[in-house]
């Protein structure tokens, strides 16, 4: 299980779920993924998109500027 | 076939590929949602960027259809090929620069490249024959799935049952008596199908799911190719034209003036790649410039950037001019007038 991380700072809704989504392709499950975002809508539709891929949002860590979304691989 | 067949749905986030989506799912087929996101959308970005907008719900429409339907979403960022779509449409332009014919080809194409590497069986979208003037003419939809590829794998199960039969449907994979026949510009039977599903909430996409079918958008983007005569677009520049005021006083370079806090904050993040102008003296809008501008032509938009400020009144206002590379230096001048700031400018 490894721990990775994604730079989607400044990239608009749906961006970082599109990057987040490419980025989960390619790992395994049980791994976890921490996306940086800006923009606020991330903090619904990351979730929102891991709720109906099966994958799982472990926290949401809002550092002022950045929202850090951690999420844990599923296996689907 | 000895497994459950199974489709791809592409979901808009509005009603109608939510129903279509549905009434396939009933059949008992296994659907998967498919979004096409071409940096158009007008889904997202605006909730981030103005003020006013940052206290209404952030929801994006697509994927809370397919949670509401409980089925997958795949978003699919289609942003560079979709330039050729937009920049030599085969088949012209709506109202706008809306390229719907063309777009709605270019999706289907997409879905069927995305069916046929995973093993899917057909496509559905949410299309209803005569419900928008020129992308859903009844002519229109053979020409659609016959140019995509998709050809009878491409089901629409809002108005099938006035279509001629498709795979599913000859495969006996789905029953056509299920499948409706709706026409029109009505709303009505969407409505009542949404009932019949107890849908109550749903969004309601009046004037088409992306800014191309915007007046103002579309002109701001003709404006574009017109100063750098050539009819191409960066992701950047697309995004920009979602922002600010836009004004044009030489032809070879434009301002972009925030006109809230909000946008303020956006255009900052650009003030690397562009030449930006802030007040100093008084509080006023982030403005970039866009294009080259030598000393004549910043002491003009200096002016002008003084004229939004609260400094429009003054005598002076100092004026900072920063470049791409981060190098400022500050200008003293005198605000325009409102009546110097010509209409002609305003893109
Ligand atoms: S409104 Fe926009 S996204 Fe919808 S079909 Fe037309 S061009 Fe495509």
């Amino acid at each position: 299980m490894a721990r990775y991380q994604l730079d989607a700072r400044r990239l608009l809704c749906p961006m970082p779920v599109i990057r987040a989504q490419e980025r989960v392709q390619s790992l395994a499950p049980g791994d976890v993924l921490e996306v940086l975002c800006t923009d606020p809508g991330a903090a619904n539709d990351i979730p929102a998109w891991c709720r109906i891929n099966g994958h799982r949002v472990v926290n949401i860590d809002d550092l002022g500027d950045t929202l850090v979304v951690t999420i844990e691989v599923g296996d689907t | 076939m000895n497994r459950q067949p199974k489709a791809i749905s592409l979901i808009s986030g509005g009603l109608d590929s939510m129903l279509a989506t549905k009434v396939v799912m009933e059949q008992g087929v296994h659907v998967e949602g498919i979004n096409f996101f071409t940096g158009f959308c007008v889904e997202g970005h605006t909730h981030a960027i103005r003020q006013k907008d940052r206290d209404r719900v952030k929801r994006n429409n697509a994927l809370w259809v397919a949670e509401q339907l409980g089925i997958k979403l795949h978003i699919v960022d289609v942003i560079e090929e979709y330039k050729d779509v937009l920049i030599n449409p085969k088949h012209g332009y709506g109202a706008n620069l809306n390229p719907c014919q063309d777009c709605k080809t270019f999706m289907v194409r997409k879905a069927l490249e995305w069916i046929e590497s995973r093993d899917f069986d057909f496509i559905i979208t949410g299309e209803v024959v005569g419900q928008r003037p020129k992308s859903q003419r009844k002519d229109i939809m053979p020409v659609v799935a016959r140019e995509s590829g998709a050809g009878d794998r491409l089901l629409r199960p809002l108005c099938a049952k006035i279509l001629p039969p498709t795979l599913p449907e000859l495969e006996g994979w789905i029953q056509r008596e299920q499948l409706h026949d709706f026409s029109g510009r009505s709303r009505k039977p969407q409505m009542e199908l949404a009932e019949h599903y107890g849908f109550k909430e749903y969004a309601q996409p009046a004037g088409g799911c992306c800014f191309l079918t915007d007046e103002p958008y579309s002109n701001k983007l003709v404006d574009l190719w017109q100063a750098r005569g050539e009819r191409d677009y960066e992701f950047d520049d697309i995004m920009l034209l979602k922002v600010g005021r836009h004004l044009r006083p030489r032809p070879h370079f434009k301002l972009i003036i925030a006109r809230e806090e909000g946008e303020g904050r956006f255009l900052e993040g650009y003030r690397r790649s562009f030449t930006s102008l802030s007040t100093l003296s008084h509080n006023g809008p982030l403005a970039l410039v866009d294009g080259k501008a030598d000393d004549n032509d910043l002491e003009l938009a200096a002016r002008i950037v003084a004229r939004y400020s609260q400094g429009r009144d003054a005598e002076r206002v100092q004026v900072e001019v920063r470049d791409a590379g981060g190098s400022c230096r500050v200008m003293d001048i005198a605000p325009f007038l409102a009546a110097d700031i010509a209409d002609a400018w305003r893109v």
